[in-house]
């Protein structure tokens, strides 16, 4: 029972680890989520006298996905019935081109101001709107919740290694005696660590395949999906094979890794 | 007569406290019966302990089945082990294996065949008439019976020596006998060197013994 209650203990550590690191994954991959529907969405507007070329504006800011040019057509023709066509021939020749300007990914706030200021550099541009402050607001929130849950997660992490290492002590205290009785009568440290070595596998593959259990499940049952919906985003919960790959991973590499300091830190009874 | 155990100059201490065994000389013969005796506190105790590797000598010589114990490697130290029989005052089992595979232990350890390891385990256990209790875990057994397991897992792999620490200072006559029994048929039917260190020598020995006594950090042979 005292047995099962220890494996038990560390079971919970290496679930723990792995319940995290999975949630953390599904936040960094619903903020990436996020942060692409925001940069599909944002975009500047750029007033030009000349016509530009996204080829060169490309060349010279990375950042740049696209160049539009935005018609003002439909500002003409509302137009069409109170003024003549002389004037409207005249409107049209006189007024600047409008572009819209997408972007490779959602810049941060000082990206935009260098990329305004060069832009408004350009001779053939009049003048650039960035909508700075409002995507100043997106951004800083959209930081804040990133710092919040960075925070959540380590607060998580340097707990559940403080429960591992005292969970080592007690494996220590529990192993230690057969290992001694072991080495009187000659057995190699591998022989003498075998069980030791047997355990920690069986400890991660346990925890490891409790998290695919679960996030498999929390995936099929599609829970997650309606709240992402909600601020239209699309989140793969979990991935089977990168995933479950790193799951089972980081659980042998840490149980391995408790094992071998066992050992290391063994000192034969004299 | 072969030399099984040589000390030349011997002296014992624990890092660097003070010295408990000083500058000793004595040797053991091949299928002897020794006794160590001494008062509580005299070395017997570490002086064992030197002979299967647990201490290493501070100054001197000491050769332990031709192996030379002082900064022996543990490769070295796990070969001598392998072929030394240890038996000690609280009998040292592994509580969570069951009786079967803690005398089967040192033939693990020596990488014998499952099979022939079983046979050799139901022999030996026979002989310490424990062969119904193969299945139970030390706990499950009185001192007596974990002290002849204790007994059995020193026989199991045929050692050129056995060394006993205090092996019947928790058991009543009886047990004390029957493990006495035990430690002198090994000696005489397996001819393998036996040391054991005791306060008492039992009245009852039928087999020519050597003693040993330690007082005062040195050895001396009681005739």
């Amino acid at each position: 029972m005292k047995s099962l209650k220890n494996h038990v203990s560390l079971i919970a550590a290496l679930f723990t680890i792995l319940f995290t690191i999975q949630v953390y994954q599904v936040l960094e991959r619903s903020i990436a989520s996020y942060e692409e529907t925001l940069r599909a969405n944002y975009s500047i507007v750029v007033i030009a006298l000349s016509p530009l070329k996204e080829a060169s504006l490309k060349s010279r800011f990375s950042i740049i996905h696209s160049l539009e040019e935005i018609s003002p057509e439909k500002v003409i023709k509302r137009l069409e019935k109170e003024m003549d066509k002389t004037s409207l021939g005249l409107l049209r020749a006189s007024l600047p081109k409008f572009y819209k300007l997408s972007l490779e990914r959602y810049p941060q706030p000082e990206e935009i101001d260098i990329l305004s200021s060069q832009l408004q550099n350009m001779k053939e541009i009049k003048r650039v709107e960035s909508f700075a402050q409002t995507h100043d607001q997106i951004y800083k929130l959209l930081l804040l919740y990133k710092g919040v849950t960075q925070i959540f997660a380590f607060a998580i992490l340097v707990v559940t290694l403080l429960l591992i290492a005292k969970e080592m002590r007690i494996w220590q205290f529990q192993h230690q005696e057969r290992m001694n009785i072991m080495a009187l009568f000659g057995a190699p440290v591998m022989l003498r660590s075998a069980v030791l070595f047997r355990l920690a596998i069986l400890d991660a593959l346990i925890a490891a395949s409790l998290v695919f259990a679960i996030f498999t499940f929390i995936d099929t049952n599609g829970w997650a999906e309606p709240y992402f919906e909600d601020i239209n985003i699309h989140v793969n919960v979990f991935n089977y094979a990168q995933d479950g790959f790193m799951h089972f991973g980081i659980s042998l590499a840490l149980s391995l890794l408790l094992a071998i300091m066992l050992i290391v830190n063994h000192k034969e009874e004299v | 007569m072969d030399k099984v155990i040589i000390a030349n100059d011997l002296t014992l201490a624990y890092n660097n406290s003070e010295t408990i065994i000083n500058q000793c000389t004595f040797d053991i013969d091949s299928g002897d019966f020794v006794f160590i005796t001494g008062a509580s506190g005299s070395g017997k105790s570490t002086l064992l302990k030197s002979l299967y590797g647990a201490l290493s000598p501070k100054q001197g010589d000491l050769v332990v089945g031709g192996v030379q114990m002082k900064n022996i490697t543990t490769k070295k130290l796990n070969f001598l082990r392998r072929h030394i029989g240890i038996v000690f005052q609280d009998y040292k089992l592994i509580k969570e294996w069951t009786i079967e595979k803690n005398v089967m232990l040192p033939l693990i350890i020596s990488g014998y065949a499952k099979d022939v390891s079983e046979v050799q385990v139901q022999k030996l256990l026979t002989h310490v008439k424990l062969n119904h209790q193969l299945g139970k875990y030390p706990l499950e057994l009185s001192g007596g019976e974990q002290q002849r397991v204790a007994m059995a897992r020193a026989l199991a792999h045929n050692p050129i020596i056995i060394l006993a620490d205090e092996p019947t200072g928790n058991l009543d006559d009886y047990s004390s006998q029957v493990i006495w029994n035990l430690l002198e048929g090994a000696c005489t039917q397996l001819k393998t060197t036996v040391v054991v260190v005791t306060h008492h020598i039992p009245e009852t020995m039928k087999i020519d013994y050597t003693h040993l006594h330690i007082e005062h950090g040195s050895i001396y042979e009681v005739s």
